[in-house]
């Protein structure tokens, strides 16, 4: 009887409590940075694209929807020829992300994706690149990496010596 | 022998002897390891190996020891496990890790990549050094191989494989210390036709695949299927990757028997014909304005109809089509009327090379025989260029002798440094003779360069020397002479000899010496084996199949007797000169061609049907060995292609044939076609369609294909079922048994931590040996035990270079004499402008120079072509270069004359 009374207390306190449910879509909320929405392509501070094109997003999505196929410019920078992630297919498990060697791809608060054709929902490359860098200010895989591109060559990479003379034989 | 081994406390049998590294990696421990390779054994340089060894059970201390430099023996213990142990294996792993790029994600050997896996299982993770990288400058090796030469751990293996087991000479090691450079002296191409090896052989991504770099994609998204090179008539065993509807790289499929951990650059990179512009993809009817496509059933309807209106047919089968497809076209035309599309010489040597094999009593080696033979006689054929793995086979037989001498100081055949130190320049006795020089000859104890009557006299001669029974070689040259007798010394000396020779000198005599030289050695009751080159992937099959030449088919034509004329997989115009095709085509009313790449063959034809390639479709092919292997569809044809039986299956319902109706999947037409004498073995090549491991098909595709629901997203969102494969116990899916299935489904090599393709180790019963379950193929060909060892009647007359006149041989190209690889971009690169061959003698005679035009006329065949002097073609003799694009077809040896375009007749 009286836990009768405790409960119907209880709703009817929480009629007048502070609302955590907000109005959408006449009101938007503020999303954390770090909520897995929308899946964007960043680029790097030099503004060439981040994505390098070494496939472990699209191995690590454990529903397979991401495609692509690497290609490379003329000095031997890789990028994706295409890239294409099925959003009717993605479940914003977010492990692209993770696997992500180069913070290309990443997860943002953006969730307003809704279509009314599931076609609609396939998102290609030039669908996904922003112009910025996303999450992760700073970071330029290629600046790390050894492999030589239009601007950096050999030996210039950070944390690296000059290319070896192989016919020095100084000790 | 076998040795108790105590690992971590538990006891294991292992092979006395044997280095542990391989004792432990077959029993199944994951023991990290660089240098070891299992083809190319130990030498103790990357100290990744490392174990411990114990005194005995109360030692507690014990020391570090190499694994793979230390022989098991009774009673050893060592510990794996072992933390001073692990702590080892991890440092080496840190130290090679100090200097290696930054590059995994944009290194084509991640996914599959030695090093990765290594240093997974040491368990190192963070980069402690605080030193800048050394880095490096890369090469330009040419069309095959990709040069990065900063992710280098130098292991060695590289140089060890090009030098040591290839043969090549212009790949080594440069500088010093932390320094040492892997690569040539100045960029260009690299030499060696097996340079195509070091990407798999280098355990990181230094060496990669060019090809594949242009269409990259990872080994976890390669749908991958067994399957059998058609570049030579070796029948190496592969394992081709398809991504996308395109076929992306071919990987070596480990066959013992056959190819072993090696392919040649020419079975590795000619598949890119496959994605060529000149692929047939739609049915074509030729009408005045040229071929038009057409609808499937219109065009069988057509043809069908031209066959059941009592139409004289006649089919043209092919030496590079399989054993399925020949079979469908005798089936559909009548055995009478099949012809197999070879011109009758080469019907004549491929029969004869059969013959020799069937009637005698004398085996054809595999593989692996060649490589572990002791001698070895070399007649007539330039197997470098012909069937390179077999020359890759006799450079593994040279150095039986320096593991021979070695044995005799106590030291194993792994020790593989102590072997080359001890050995020397020591090697197994191999002659060598040919009409122009190999690429073998820098193994050769002896050579011979001669036309090919000298070198069937040559052969006769020797068998002369070692039986006095075998017949008389008239009018024989004191040298000769002298040549068989040291010839003949070295092979009866010899455990295992082998005879190698084929088709490629063209000439039946050739062939018969050699199996003179075999036979003599085999009555002196020698573990003889003969080994014959043919020309094609399925050479061997065809022959087997039975069915007259080309000129049988003209003669029918001539007479008039042709309306319609099916030509199966086959360009006419590579097999006869233009006149000759121009003749035969022009006698029938009515001409379909199935093909995969537009020729101009199909160009003439009225219907010309598309037809899937190996990597689309299944198939027998059987090699030079005798060997019937079963390639599987790599990916599922696309659009109208369909395999040539479907085809001609189709043609024949529509055209009242009921009969080829119960060929419903190419278990059933095989089914058939082995009720053939000869061909009974067809049918175990490999499982049957209905074959289940485990219950369960075997998947193309690994368990880690990625993009399945976005790659066709942009043609449709819904995705279709994945293409169902009623033919094979394969599926074009990654559901199904990831396991190890029978070698002759195996798609492709993974395992647990092994994601590089030394996972093969995984497969293997003892690591380097035979695959578990045995290897793949059956051999339809074994010699009659009792057969008696008989002699060929006839011996050719001596050579003599007449005055003005000249005879004309086929040299053969690796790189551009075999027509479909020829279509790959990277192979036409390599292969040689047109030219006609002279020796420097008659060169000068001629007054021709290097690159001079001449002009060589053979029968009414007359060609203009740059000359090439080649050193050490023997006078008199002309090399023209054989099936290159832009050389008349003629066939050859041949008589010939030359003129000096510029300079007027000699
Ligand atoms: S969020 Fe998850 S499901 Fe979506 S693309 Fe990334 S890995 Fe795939
Ligand atoms: S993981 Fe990152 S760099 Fe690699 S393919 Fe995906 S987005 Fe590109
Ligand atoms: S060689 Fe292996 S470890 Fe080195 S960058 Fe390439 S994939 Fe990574
Ligand atoms: S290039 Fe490759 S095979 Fe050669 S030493 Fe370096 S890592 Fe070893
Ligand atoms: S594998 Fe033993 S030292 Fe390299």
């Amino acid at each position: 009887m009286f836990s009768l009374f405790k409960g119907l207390w209880i709703v009817l306190r929480h009629a007048f409590v502070k609302r955590v449910t907000v109005e959408y879509p006449e009101k938007k909320p503020v999303l954390p940075p770090r909520c897995r929405g929308r899946i964007i392509l960043s680029r790097d501070p030099d503004g060439g694209e981040r994505c390098v094109a070494c496939h472990l997003c699209s191995a690590v999505c454990p529903v397979a929807c991401i495609a692509l196929q690497a290609a490379e410019d003329a000095h031997g920078r890789r990028y994706p020829k295409f890239f294409r992630i099925n959003f009717s297919r993605c479940i914003f498990c977010g492990l692209c992300e993770e696997a992500c060697p180069t913070y290309a791809i990443q997860l943002t608060p953006g969730v307003e994706m809704g279509e009314y054709k599931r076609q609609h929902l396939v998102y290609e490359k030039e669908d996904l690149l922003i112009s910025g860098v996303g999450k992760y200010p700073g970071y330029n895989f290629y600046r790390v990496a050894g492999l030589q591109i239009e601007g950096k060559d050999k030996g210039a990479a950070e944390n690296e010596q000059p290319p070896v003379d192989v016919r020095d034989l100084m000790p | 022998m076998v040795a108790t081994l105590h690992i971590d406390g538990a006891a294991y049998s292992v092979k006395e002897g044997q280095n542990l590294l391989q004792a432990c990696l077959s029993l199944g421990f994951n023991l990290p390891y660089f240098c070891w390779h299992p083809a190319m054994h130990s030498v103790g340089a990357c100290r990744q190996c490392a174990v411990k060894q114990f005194k005995d059970e109360k030692d507690t201390r014990g020391k570090i020891i190499m694994s793979c430099m230390t022989p098991a023996t009774e009673g050893m213990r060592i510990s794996i496990e072992d933390p001073e142990a692990r702590a080892f294996r991890a440092g080496v792993i840190e130290a090679l890790m100090v200097n290696h790029p930054h590059d995994c994600p944009v290194c084509d050997e991640g996914g599959e990549c030695h090093l990765q896996d290594m240093t997974v299982m040491t368990g190192h993770v963070c980069r402690r050094a605080r030193v800048r990288k050394r880095t490096h400058r890369n090469q330009d090796m040419g069309p095959f191989v990709n040069h990065e030469m900063n992710r280098c751990i130098a292991c060695y293996r590289c140089v060890r494989y090009y030098r040591e087991l290839a043969g090549g000479r212009d790949l080594d090691v440069f500088g010093w210390h932390h320094h040492v450079y892997f690569g040539r002296q100045v960029d260009g191409p690299l030499e060696s036709e097996f340079s195509g090896n070091l990407v798999e052989v280098c355990p990181t991504g230094v060496f990669t695949d060019k090809t594949l770099k242009g269409h990259y994609a990872r080994k976890w998204d390669l749908q991958t299927a067994p399957s059998v090179c058609v570049h030579c008539s070796l029948g190496c065993n592969t394992i081709p990757g398809e991504r996308y509807g395109e076929l992306r790289r071919v990987r070596n499929r480990f066959n013992e028997e056959v190819n072993g951990y090696f392919l040649c650059d020419r079975g590795r990179y000619g598949y890119e014909y496959e994605n060529s512009d000149l692929r047939l993809r739609h049915p074509l009817r030729l009408g005045a304005e040229g071929p038009r496509p057409i609808p499937s059933a219109e065009a069988v309807s057509y043809v069908a109809g031209l066959l059941r209106n009592g139409g004289r047919v006649l089919g043209i089968g092919s030496p590079r089509a399989s054993l399925e497809g020949n079979f469908a076209l005798r089936a559909l035309v009548g055995a009478g009327r099949f012809f197999i599309g070879w011109p009758e010489r080469e019907r004549a040597l491929v029969t004869t090379a059969l013959r020799l094999l069937r009637e005698g009593a004398i085996r054809t080696p595999c593989l692996r025989e060649v490589r572990e033979a002791d001698a070895a006689l070399a007649l007539g054929e330039d197997v470098s260029n012909t069937a390179p793995m077999l020359a890759f086979a006799l450079r593994q037989c040279a150095m039986q002798r320096k593991i021979k001498v070695a044995a005799a100081f106590g030291i194993a055949p792994w020790d593989s440094d102590a072997v080359r130190l001890v050995g020397q320049d020591e090697k197994s006795p191999i002659f060598i003779a040919t009409p122009c020089g190999t690429r073998l000859d820098d193994i050769a104890t002896r050579l011979w360069r001669a036309a090919p009557e000298e070198i069937a006299r040559l052969g006769f001669a020797v068998a002369k020397a070692l039986d006095p029974d075998a017949p008389e070689v008239p009018d024989l040259s004191d040298e000769a002479k002298s040549s068989a007798r040291d010839i003949a010394a070295a092979l009866r000396e010899a455990e295992r000899p082998v005879v190698v020779s084929g088709t490629g000198a063209g000439s039946p005599a050739v062939l018969e010496a050699a199996g003179a030289v075999a036979a003599a050695l085999r009555r002196l009751g020698r573990n003889v084996q003969l080994s014959l080159v043919l020309p094609e992937c399925n050479s061997a099959g065809a022959a087997l199949l039975g069915g007259g030449s080309l000129a049988g088919a003209l003669s029918e034509v001539r007479k008039g007797q042709v309306d319609t004329l099916i030509i199966l997989e086959n360009d006419l115009y590579r097999r006869l000169n233009a006149e000759a095709a121009d003749a035969l085509l022009a006698g029938v009313k009515h001409l379909m061609v199935l093909d995969h790449l537009a020729n101009a063959t199909t160009a003439r034809a009225e219907v010309a049907l598309p037809c899937a390639t190996f990597a689309e479709s299944e198939g027998t092919l059987v090699s030079q060995e005798g060997r019937a292997q079963r390639f599987f569809a790599v990916h599922p044809a696309r659009g109208e292609v369909r395999e040539s039986w479907r085809w001609l299956r189709e043609i024949g319902m529509a055209a009242g044939q009921s009969e080829m109706a119960a060929w419903q999947t190419t278990d059933d037409l095989i089914q058939t076609l082995s009720q053939e004498p000869g061909l009974s073995g067809v049918k175990e090549a490999a499982p049957g369609r209905e074959f289940r491991a485990a219950g369960q098909k075997i998947p193309r595709q690994p368990h880690r294909y990625s993009g399945r629901t976005a790659m066709g997203a942009d043609v449709s969102v819904h995705e279709p079922p994945p293409p169902e494969d009623r033919d094979s116990p394969l599926a074009f899916s990654m559901e199904g048994y990831q396991g190890q299935p029978p070698a002759a489904l195996v798609p492709r090599y993974w395992a647990p931590g092994w994601n590089s393709d030394h996972a093969l180790n995984k497969f293997q019963g003892e690591v380097g040996g035979a695959v578990r379950g045995g290897p793949a193929g059956v051999r339809l060909i074994e010699p009659a035990a009792d057969a008696p060892a008989r002699y060929a009647a006839e011996i050719p007359p001596p050579f003599q270079p007449a005055e003005g006149q000249w005879l004309v041989v086929a040299l053969h190209h690796v790189f551009g004499s075999e027509e479909l690889s020829a279509h790959t971009p990277g192979v036409a690169q390599l292969a040689p402008r047109p030219y006609l061959g002279l020796s420097p003698e008659d060169a000068q005679r001629c007054g021709v120079g290097e690159g001079d035009p001449v002009e060589l006329a053979v029968g009414s065949s007359v060609q203009q072509l740059p000359a090439r002097i080649i050193p050490g073609l023997p006078r008199g003799l002309l090399g023209l270069p054989a099936g290159l694009a832009g050389v008349k077809v003629v066939e050859l040896p041949a008589g010939g004359r030359v003129r000096s375009v510029t300079g007027g007749p000699p």
